[in-house]
């Protein structure tokens, strides 16, 4: 199900390295793939090579669920850059996910005034151009 | 921990014309500020031995405080610039303490100049790295997010946030060098457009052009000028650090760390504070601010701003000269200069009456740096 107004977005999809790699495969694979650490068990986003809680370098991907909450959101009034322009005004959010990292990102699918603090939601992975894939997320089922 | 009473002074301060100056430089605006405070100081400028900078935001040279010592024909034994975004103002004076404390040098400036009103503001509007594709430009949205969650967990209303902004706006209307000085209402307020909701454009800072500096010594040095003497009392930092969002809490800032710090070097509470200069890039840090500063308790922020409470007159004056909402929105420097204003009794029509203790406060980044500095005039 591709959101034609997500397309513009293509170009501004980070670049492949060594670290993000993993993650951006996940996603091509329709997958929401995370680093976990061997040693503590924290989940984290961004990449690193270190993990941010304990500091172990013996960290894994595995994929997630990609279930969590609305921690905190805006509404961009403002046409900061192109590819948004068709959108506005949009809604970025701060979510939570059950296995801890936080992720901004967007709600798709809702009205502006619907989102909430709190309001449960599921991964929901679109792709962007002909190998890109981005990471967004959906009202969950019954919430 | 060691107390600061009453050993190093604030001796000269200086400003640019805050607002719109074209054709001034980001250098220019730090050499004409330096030479006010210099002036002010009732210094020459051969007697500059530091010369301590916050580099401009809108550019980020490299190097950048040995070219403002050279733009002010200074070979200064202590330099430097600091990256702590809008604390770096204090964080300065915690340097040149260093250096007075060693006698390594006698008069040192720290100052801040940009110019991306008239100039670039490219750097203004970054994305964020992988995540860009969210959608989340500009310091507004990301203090936005902090604002929408202090909404949520205290029930702080837009008619707070307003308030703030109405309430530095009214001491703006008394200061003709203020950026904006016209009064604005409720009704203003809520009719200004969305940037990123719940922030109407009256929530954020202006960009401004302009530049301030002041310059630190010693008290002994200090009494030697002719101006009324400013004390350095306290001083603290406290750095929450790292993405905003990824903080276990989002609407606690580093002011509570760097509060206690500041109130105990200095020896005093939140009580013995008669007004305060707090960063306000936009309405929901003094909220914050002053929470963690103690001065309420969490989630009062916006109570407290009801009443007129926090105007020249009122319980407790905040942002005297209009703060970075309404004088200018150049990242804190301007603070420290309205202080000192106030406590030498240069306030004019805004002064507070009978001030003898000023606490500044500065942040950077989003809510990622913070300082404090306790300002007194002994009781003169």
């Amino acid at each position: 199900m591709a959101d034609e107004s997500l397309a513009p977005l293509a170009e501004l999809l980070p670049a492949q390295t060594e670290l993000n790699g993993p993650h951006l495969e996940g996603l091509a694979a329709g997958e929401l793939r995370l680093q976990h650490c061997t040693q503590c068990g924290a989940y984290q986003y961004p990449p690193e090579s270190f993990c941010f809680h304990c500091p172990s370098t013996d960290l894994e991907w595995k994929a997630v669920d990609g279930n969590g909450a609305v921690y905190s959101f805006i509404i961009v009034h403002q046409r900061y850059h192109p590819a948004f322009g068709d959108r506005l005004p949009y809604n970025v959010a701060v979510v939570e996910l059950d296995e801890g990292p936080r992720m901004l990102s967007n709600v798709l699918d809702v009205e502006p005034d619907a989102v909430e603090i709190g309001m449960r939601v599921r991964a929901r992975i679109e792709t962007l151009g002909d190998e890109g894939a981005a990471l967004f997320f959906e009202r969950a089922a019954g919430a | 921990m060691k107390q600061l009473r009453q050993r190093y002074c604030i001796v000269g301060v200086g400003n640019t014309p805050y607002g719109k100056n074209p054709g001034v430089s980001a250098l220019a605006h730090n050499v004409m500020a330096i030479h006010a405070a210099i002036e002010d100081a009732g210094l020459t400028t051969d007697q500059i031995d530091g010369v301590l900078t916050k580099a401009p935001t809108s550019t980020f040279p490299m190097l950048w405080a040995p070219r403002v010592a050279e733009a002010l024909r200074v070979v200064p034994k202590v330099t430097g610039t600091l990256d702590q975004a809008g604390a770096s103002n204090i964080g300065l004076i915690q340097y040149a303490i260093g250096a007075l404390e060693l006698d390594q040098a006698n008069y040192i400036v720290c100052a801040y100049g940009d110019n991306p009103a008239t100039g670039t503001r490219a750097s203004y509007a970054r994305p964020r790295g992988d995540s860009v594709v969210a959608g989340l430009f500009g310091a507004p949205s990301s203090y936005a997010m902090i604002a929408q969650r202090h909404m949520h967990e205290y029930g702080t209303t837009h008619e707070q946030l307003g308030n703030v902004a109405i309430a530095h706006r009214h001491h703006a209307s008394m200061n003709s060098n203020a950026h904006f000085q016209d009064p604005i209402t409720h009704e203003d307020y809520d009719h200004s457009r969305w940037v990123a909701e719940p922030f109407h454009l009256l929530d954020c800072c202006p960009v401004s052009d302009g530049g301030a500096a002041y310059i630190i010594t010693s008290e002994e040095r200090a009494k030697d000028l002719g101006k009324p003497l400013v004390y350095i009392d306290g001083i603290g930092q406290g750095h929450p650090s790292w993405d905003f969002f990824r903080r276990d809490d989002m609407m606690t800032s580093g002011a509570k760390v760097a509060g206690e710090m500041a109130f105990k070097s200095a020896g005093l509470g939140p009580k013995d504070i008669d007004f305060a200069e707090i960063y306000d890039c936009f309405t929901i840090v003094p909220l914050v601010t002053i929470e963690d500063y103690g001065f309420v308790e969490k989630g009062e922020g916006g109570a407290f701003y009801e009443d007129q409470r926090t105007h020249v007159g009122g319980e407790f004056p905040i942002n005297t000269a209009g703060g970075l909402l309404s004088e200018t929105g150049m990242p804190g420097t301007q603070l420290v200069v309205e202080a000192v204003r106030q406590l030498r009794g240069e306030g004019g029509e805004r002064q507070v009456e009978g001030a003898e203790v000023g606490l500044v406060s500065q942040q950077g980044g989003i809510m990622t740096t913070h300082a404090t500095m306790i300002l007194s005039n002994g009781g003169a």
